[in-house]
């Protein structure tokens, strides 16, 4: 029963990386009604910025304000630079854009700053919440912090202006040019805000995983795979469904017998496309009705 | 970075790539080699990188037996099948005298049959599998760092010798760099293995933390922490297990000893106690602060490959090796052919090398063609491995 | 598209053989088909000629482009003609290596027989994954296929099949002779060069038939307007799980020509990077464009060779910066490029 605990627990502690990152993930998918598989490079790239400047003895809260601001001016550049001129392209173009910009991240974040592992420091401290506690008092950060950009998203999302008209951007792209939404602009924002969220969640993630070039590369996948369980349309679904993916794959690993072990990521996986099977649209999302 | 020529050089041959390098000497040695230089084990590259600054200097001084030595090193990916391809360039289109430090086990695993046949020496792999050491069957091939078996073997019988009542929990990748390790474990341990392992937990590369493995694996309520695991995994199980407080005795594979690139990340205070076994000297261990052959090293590093990282084992393992190519190639004399070279490299006795931990030798012969196969005992202080023990040599039967 | 309209006539009439040839193509024939018939013999003679002249190596390496050219082809029989997308197509391929794998070094069954045992293999495996897939679409569909990708290698080396599949160790294939005397002409290099080239041009004129079958109208009805197919009819289900099953099987043909060539199958040799490159290779040459397979593959195959020749540090940047180029280039691929070419000339 206490190894039992004990996995939800450290579940929720990676569902928390997964969240933050499927957070993300919503983000970019409001924006461009599309997944970018370059999302983790750019995440990652953006925390070795961080752990740079952390180097030359800049103070951690200034230096995590600052790789958002650099990770927004990065993203939005990236789609003005290299998307812009090919944004009628096919769609499957585009992924091969993303896949593009995955490589080049990867190959110089390693060129610049080498593969061994590096320590990223945790504004929460390190050692249990409290003493005996399961949980760390990095991860309750991570957790909090997770939430509190949840709250963001969601209010930028509901109330603001500029939130309603990048959902109507990207829902919608001709009918918002009508009511005279700069869609393009739209667009921009949309990648600079998911590029800014990226950089939270690979600031927060390094920490417990530890930074190299390949942190995010299996990370974005369970990001991935806990929006889409949560709905790609709603950033509370996708941190609920962060945290399942989270729970679901180490219950797996450590309770199904002689291939738990082996294969926690395919059951992980294998269970949530039965939920997209059953629910489409995910557990919190809406269902896009198309028309002819 | 990359230069002006090669640029060039790159756009002239886009697609039928030429053959020899530009500037090669008419009687300059061809050593071929593949590397993961792109994609996910690209941190390997370094040793490759390594290679080609030491032969870069070997050159500028005056080259090895009155020889210039032409390295021509190609990105595999880590893929069997881009190696083969890669390797099959380096015969059949650079014809390359030998090849030298190929990496990866997979990799080697698809290309041995084709070297053996072409009659190509496959020297000093870098690879750890104990499949290398088999003169008979591919007399081509030699391997060069100690087998993960023999590693294996030699913890699971420090451990029957010097823990009371064992259990054993064991962490393990899910490769062939892991399973080797258990099979070590599991053959020296004998028919007690079955008792004294009580869980085992593999673990993906492709997965973000060994939390929950290592929650596991405690729970088993083991007394004996072996860690089979790359870098990263390594650093995050050492620390998850102190965070826990699991008060086991733990073992750390050979691959993961670096203070610089795994230890300290994982924190000094959740190391300390931790044991393994070495071979090489480590880059950042403050007992080689002092230590002649590491100065030598890093002013080398400095000169010839400055951007590389001297934190990381691979450059540190990278020189040695490449050292231990420039032995065998004087060995072989003025004007050597292939086999000469492969004599040579076949007939080591107690060669000595500066990276290697003092007491350590090279030595291979007709029937052993495994070139290190000594280990010593370490145990981490908090700041330095301390060596403990005598060399355990574990030649191969 | 224009070109719904009439291959719905065409596949709601319900007698293949009265299907009359649709106009789009009737009308793109003439100069156009001569050209490209002049092209494709000048290729084939090209082909043949190819292993006489150059080293082994070459030959090996123009195997391999065949090699990937059919598994490209299968994925642009999934993705242009249907529309569906597939990041997961090593899944496929890799199912396809292990098959012609275990057959000859288990069973010791001839190579030549792997390859049908593979294509149905491959067919049922992937009309299977397509059942569910159909529920599944756009980027539900593309998360599903990219989770199978990269769950591949964990599966290869499950320990309780390994036994079978050598596990991590993977298995190692002798490389098989030319048959019937042939070997005192051909070396072994040669002989599965035009094995391949056989394999791949019948396996191209299968796919040509069936994107002008009724099946394949069918197909590309689904593609251009699910909702009017069905509603003309077209038992979209169906049709789709076998797009996925047909594609399938001829990148699984692939991947056991591929494990053949190679001689060695192993986890780490279809790891996410395979589909991936398959993916890429299907772009570039151009969705929808069949003889585009032949272009991605080289792409592919030489095109990270050239990268790391600029840079050992940076060969995965270099890489990127091509392929964005290209795409910048072409962006619907050299299929696309072909196109617009056509159309200027055209006018």
């Amino acid at each position: 029963m206490e190894l039992f605990i004990q996995q939800i627990v450290a579940g929720v502690a990676t569902g928390a990386i997964y969240a933050c990152v499927a957070l993300a993930v919503v983000m970019i998918y409001q924006a461009i009604h599309h997944l970018n598989f370059a999302q983790g490079e750019m995440a990652m790239f953006s925390t070795y910025i961080a752990w740079q400047m952390l180097q030359w003895g800049l103070p951690y809260w200034v230096v995590f304000p600052l790789v958002i601001l650099v990770s927004f001016v990065g993203g939005f550049a990236i789609e003005r630079i290299v998307f812009k001129p090919i944004e009628n392209a096919p769609v499957l173009s585009h992924i091969v854009i993303f896949i593009a910009l995955f490589a080049i991240f990867n190959s110089f974040a390693g060129f610049i700053w080498d593969f061994t592992i590096k320590a990223v420091p945790s504004p929460f401290g390190d050692g249990p919440l409290w003493e005996g506690a399961m949980i760390g008092k990095h991860q309750a950060g991570m957790i909090g912090v997770t939430l509190i950009v949840l709250l963001l998203l969601w209010g930028f999302f509901t109330f603001t202006r500029v939130g309603l008209a990048m959902r109507a951007a990207a829902v919608n792209p001709e009918s918002a040019r009508l009511v005279g939404i700069r869609v393009s602009m739209m667009t921009a924002l949309g990648w600079g805000m998911a590029s800014a969220i990226g950089a939270v969640a690979g600031m927060l993630i390094a920490p417990v995983v530890f930074l190299e070039p390949n942190m995010m590369l299996s990370i974005l996948l369970y990001g991935f795979a806990g929006a889409v369980l949560g709905g790609l349309t709603s950033p509370l679904g996708a941190v609920i469904g962060g945290f399942i993916v989270g729970v679901v794959e180490n219950l797996a690993g450590t309770y199904i017998p002689v291939i738990g072990g082996e294969l926690k990521l395919p059951i992980a996986l294998f269970l949530i496309v039965a939920v997209l099977l059953v629910k489409p649209a995910g557990l919190l999302g809406r269902r896009v009705v198309q028309r002819v | 970075m990359f230069n002006r020529r090669s640029l060039m050089m790159a756009a002239a041959s886009a697609f039928v790539l030429t053959a020899a390098g530009p500037a090669a000497a008419q009687d300059a040695i061809k050593i071929g080699n593949t590397m993961p230089y792109s994609g996910p084990a690209s941190a390997y590259g370094q040793i490759g990188r390594t290679i080609e600054a030491y032969f870069n200097k070997l050159n500028a001084e005056g080259g090895v037996a009155g020889r210039q030595i032409e390295f021509i090193t190609y990105d595999d990916a880590y893929s069997p099948p881009k190696a083969v391809e890669q390797t099959r360039r380096l015969i059949e289109q650079d014809e390359v005298d030998v090849l030298f430090q190929n990496l990866g086990t997979p990799s080697n695993t698809a290309i041995q049959k084709y070297v053996n046949a072409k009659k190509v020496p496959h020297l000093f792999l870098a690879t750890g599998a104990a499949k290398w050491n088999m003169p008979d069957k591919f007399p081509m091939t030699t391997g060069w760092q100690p087998s993960y078996q023999t590693e294996g073997a030699i913890y699971a019988k420090w451990i029957q010798e010097n823990v009371e009542n064992p259990k054993i929990a064991i962490l393990w990748q899910n490769d062939d760099f892991g399973k080797d390790y258990l099979i070590g474990m599991k053959e020296a341990l004998g028919e007690a293995a079955d008792s004294l392992i009580v869980a085992e937990a593999p673990y993906e590369v492709a997965q973000p933390t060994v939390d929950s493995e290592v929650l596991s694996l405690k729970a088993s309520g083991a007394n004996v922490f072996f860690i089979v695991a790359t870098p990263k995994f390594a650093a995050q199980a050492i620390k998850k297990s102190h965070e826990i407080g699991w008060e086991a005795e733990r073992f750390l594979s050979n691959v993961s000893v670096s203070v610089g690139a795994v230890l300290k990340p994982a924190g000094f205070e959740a190391s300390k106690g931790v044991i393994s076994a070495a071979y090489l000297k480590e880059a950042t261990d403050p007992q080689w602060a002092d230590d002649p052959a590491m100065a030598e090293w890093r002013a080398f590093m400095d000169e010839y490959y400055p951007d590389g990282d001297q934190a990381s084992s691979f450059t540190v393992f990278g020189y040695g090796v490449a050292k231990t190519m420039e032995h065998v190639l004087e060995q072989a004399g003025e004007g050597a052919d292939a086999q000469a070279i492969l004599e040579a490299a076949t007939s080591m006795d107690h060669v000595e090398n500066p990276m290697l931990l003092p007491g350590i030798t090279m030595t291979t012969g007709p029937t052993d063609f495994a070139p290190i196969e000594a280990m010593q005992l370490q145990r981490f202080n908090g700041e330095t491995w301390e060596l403990f023990g005598e060399i355990i040599h574990a030649e191969s039967s | 598209m224009a070109m719904s309209d009439e291959t719905m006539t065409g596949g709601a009439s319900g007698s293949a053989k009265a299907a009359p040839v649709p106009k789009g193509r009737a009308a793109a024939a003439g100069g156009k088909s001569t050209l490209g018939q002049a092209v494709f013999v000048i290729l084939l003679l090209g082909a043949l000629a190819l292993p006489f002249i150059f080293k082994n190596f070459t030959i090996f390496q123009m195997t391999m482009l065949m090699v990937y050219a059919i598994a490209i082809l299968g994925l642009n029989l999934l993705t242009g003609i249907n529309g569906q997308f597939s990041l997961g197509h090593g899944a496929f391929y890799a199912v396809g290596a292990y098959t012609a794998a275990i057959m000859m070094e288990n069973l010791g069954i001839g190579y030549v027989w792997t390859l049908p045992v593979a294509g149905i293999l491959c067919f049922v495996v992937g009309f299977l994954f397509g059942l569910p897939a159909l529920r599944l679409e756009g980027i539900y569909l593309a998360l599903a296929t990219f989770a199978l990708a990269v769950a591949t290698p964990q599966f290869l080396k499950l320990t309780p099949f390994e036994h079978w599949t050598g596990g991590v160790q993977g298995i190692v294939i002798i490389k098989p002779d030319a048959p019937f005397g042939l070997d005192a002409v051909l070396n072994a290099d040669q002989w599965l060069y035009f094995f391949t080239l056989a394999v791949g041009l019948f396996l191209y004129w299968l796919a040509r038939n069936l994107v002008r079958s009724r099946t394949g109208r069918a197909l590309m009805a689904i593609r251009d307007n699910p909702i009017a197919a069905r509603s003309m009819g077209v038992n979209t289900s169906v049709y789709k799980a076998t797009a996925f099953g047909i594609s399938a099987m001829f990148t699984g043909i692939a991947g056991c020509l591929g494990a053949i060539v190679i001689q060695f199958v192993a986890p780490d040799s279809f790891t996410f990077a395979l589909s991936v490159a398959i993916l890429v290779g299907l772009v570039i040459g151009g969705v929808g464009w069949l003889p585009g397979a032949l272009l991605g593959a080289a792409f592919i195959v030489f095109i990270p060779n050239v990268a790391e020749e600029i840079s050992k540090g940076l060969a995965g940047a270099f890489y990127g910066f091509f392929l964005i180029a290209v795409i910048y280039l072409a962006p619907q691929g050299a299929g696309g490029l072909l196109r617009a070419l056509v159309a200027k000339l055209g006018r």
